[in-house]
């Protein structure tokens, strides 16, 4: 926890410089509407307004902080938690697609990953591939997935879900690649003076040994499947989730409302990202690697 | 019926060719070109499988479809290439990794914004900052400045993140030999830190060359003038011209490719000494 204070004074600092850059930001609009009006206003006046108006330019942090509190603790507190205004009900959906397409994304990386690592023609033929799938700008393409998969009947959840598949699949093959070849020749022939088959090399050796190296990609994936949800979300006409918010705050110059969702998708992240910690540490330590 | 047995035939001769190379010691030449076979088959399997089983352009069209398009619609490419990729990513990306460089170094003397930063930063890094694009759109309006500002964001973590770890790479018996030899903070940072710090920096700079590129097509979603690679695949998928999207996909690749190769070949030659280089065939 010695970290906590650098952190802290890092946080702040961001803070106060998010304030000054909303009455530097707004504070044109303020003196506009001022002049309009026919008054002058002090400094004081100027700065009050700035950091409480409708729609500014850049909202002030207590300003995203009501709004998100509006949209989910009161909602909840009214007994409407998971009503189509609230917050939670858009990360919910959001979270949905990220979730399944995170879950698909691993099971076709890992799967990947051992025929690299067992099979010289797919390591030679495919890797490279692999590789340059990801200069390719997916996300640039995501409204064309969805509109070509709309037409072939398949909507909803699994359209997005693929998108981020398409995201969260390199991490995991790259790390479990790397983490199936870290045993190393010395481990490979005790296992070799114990008899064991391939299977057996593979279920007590290779696999245990590429758990570190699954985590961390586990991470990275976790990061980017939320990234393609929420791009994913972008060109299905603004319906649901949080990426909807965003255009749909766009389209209207809410820009409270496109806050509150970022900084909702920054907690889901955050929180996503926070778990597959949680159980990275769980899983090694019982396993004695930590 | 045709077209389909074509396209098997081309998946096992492809696959006995480079099963046949796997076997053999591993040369440059045949790490070149079993991927090239590869991804050959791949696509007279797309050929065969489209005009196999008829689908409609308008779903998936056929390879030579997309190249027909890509041959007969150059000058709009090289419009949207100049709009999306040299205005928009470049310019974002030589500003995000100049401004984070340069962050990286300021902070680097003080070890405890250090201590702060890092966590943070790569808390940052982590979150879907794409979802910036519409208030910086807002911001600065729909041309390029728009584009290359969210490169800038993107950009700016993930290369402050390796910069700082970069710099702290050196070790303690390293700095104590500058010491001994009376440099000076400079001295130390130009010839010790900085050169020890390239393969972090340059980490980063690979990661950022992807994500400029994203930003910039992803932007323009968000409201564009009428040229840009974002722009027309939203609008060719509006109006189901699939031939185009793909063809404006073929350059992404091309830039996304070639911007990484580039990058990655500047790396080759600043650190030629680190073992991940030197033990390449």
């Amino acid at each position: 926890m010695r970290n906590l204070l650098p952190i802290l004074t890092i946080v702040a600092a961001i803070l106060v410089m998010w304030y000054v850059a909303a009455t530097a930001l707004n504070a044109p609009w303020a003196r506009d509407q001022a002049a309009r009006a026919g008054v002058t206003l002090s400094v004081r006046e100027v700065i009050a307004d700035t950091w409480a108006q409708d729609k500014p330019r850049l909202p002030a942090p207590h300003q995203v902080a009501a709004e998100i509190w509006n949209t989910t603790g009161a909602m909840v507190l009214d007994g409407r938690g998971f009503s189509k205004r609230s917050l939670f009900y858009h990360s919910w959906i959001t979270f949905s697609a990220t979730a399944l397409g995170f879950v698909l994304g691993t099971a076709l990386g890992i799967a990947l990953a051992i025929g690299i690592v067992y099979n010289r023609t797919m390591d030679m033929s495919v890797m490279p591939w692999v590789i340059a799938s990801q200069t390719i700008p997916i996300l640039a393409i995501a409204p064309m997935i969805i509109v070509v998969l709309n037409a072939v009947g398949i909507s909803g959840l699994l359209p997005k879900a693929i998108i981020s598949m398409y995201l969260s699949f390199f991490p995991v093959v790259v790390g479990m690649v790397k983490g199936l070849r870290s045993p190393g020749v010395m481990q490979l022939d005790q296992m070799r003076t114990w008899h064991a088959s391939g299977r057996q090399t593979f279920w007590h050796l290779r696999l245990p040994s590429s758990l570190p190296y699954l985590f961390t990609s586990l991470k990275v994936a976790m990061a980017a499947s939320l990234v393609g949800a929420i791009v994913g979300e972008l060109p299905t006409g603004a319906v649901a989730g949080l990426g909807a918010r965003l255009l749909a705050g766009s389209y209207y110059g809410q820009t409270i409302q496109i806050w509150s969702a970022l900084i909702m998708a920054a907690t889901l992240a955050a929180l996503l990202v926070g778990l597959i910690g949680l159980l990275q540490r769980i899983t090694l330590k019982r396993m004695g690697m930590a | 019926m045709g077209w389909l047995g074509l396209g098997m035939l081309a998946w096992l001769l492809g696959w006995r060719i480079n099963a046949r190379l796997a076997q053999r010691p591993r040369t440059r030449t045949s790490g070149l070109i079993a991927p090239v076979i590869f991804g050959l088959t791949v696509i007279v399997i797309w050929e065969s499988v489209v005009r196999g089983l008829g689908i409609s352009p308008v779903l998936l069209p056929a390879p030579t479809a997309i190249a027909t398009t890509f041959a007969g619609s150059t000058s709009i490419l090289w419009a949207d290439f100049v709009q999306t990729a040299l205005k928009g990513a470049l310019s974002g990306y030589v500003m995000g990794c100049g401004a984070a460089f340069l962050t990286a170094i300021a902070i680097d003397r003080f070890p405890f914004l250090q201590r702060g930063l890092l966590p943070v930063g790569n808390f940052v890094a982590a979150l879907p900052i794409i979802g910036m694009a519409p208030i910086l759109v807002m911001w600065f309006g729909f041309d390029w400045q728009s584009k290359a500002a969210v490169v800038v964001v993107m950009v700016y973590f993930p290369m402050l993140v390796n910069t700082v770890q970069g710099l702290q790479e050196t070790d303690a018996l390293q700095r104590d030999l500058m010491r001994t030899y009376a440099a000076g903070y400079g001295q130390t940072l130009f010839k010790l830190r900085l050169p020890a710090a390239m393969p972090f920096i340059f980490n980063g700079l690979k990661i950022a060359t992807t994500l400029a590129l994203i930003g910039a097509i992803v932007a323009e979603f968000f409201g564009s003038p009428i040229k840009g690679m974002g722009f027309r695949i939203s609008t060719s998928v509006g109006q189901l011209a699939l031939d185009l999207v793909w063809a404006e996909i073929v350059v992404a690749a091309i830039v996304g490719s070639g911007f990484y190769g580039a990058v990655a070949l500047i790396e080759k030659t600043v650190t030629f000494w680190h073992p991940s280089q030197r033990g390449r065939v």
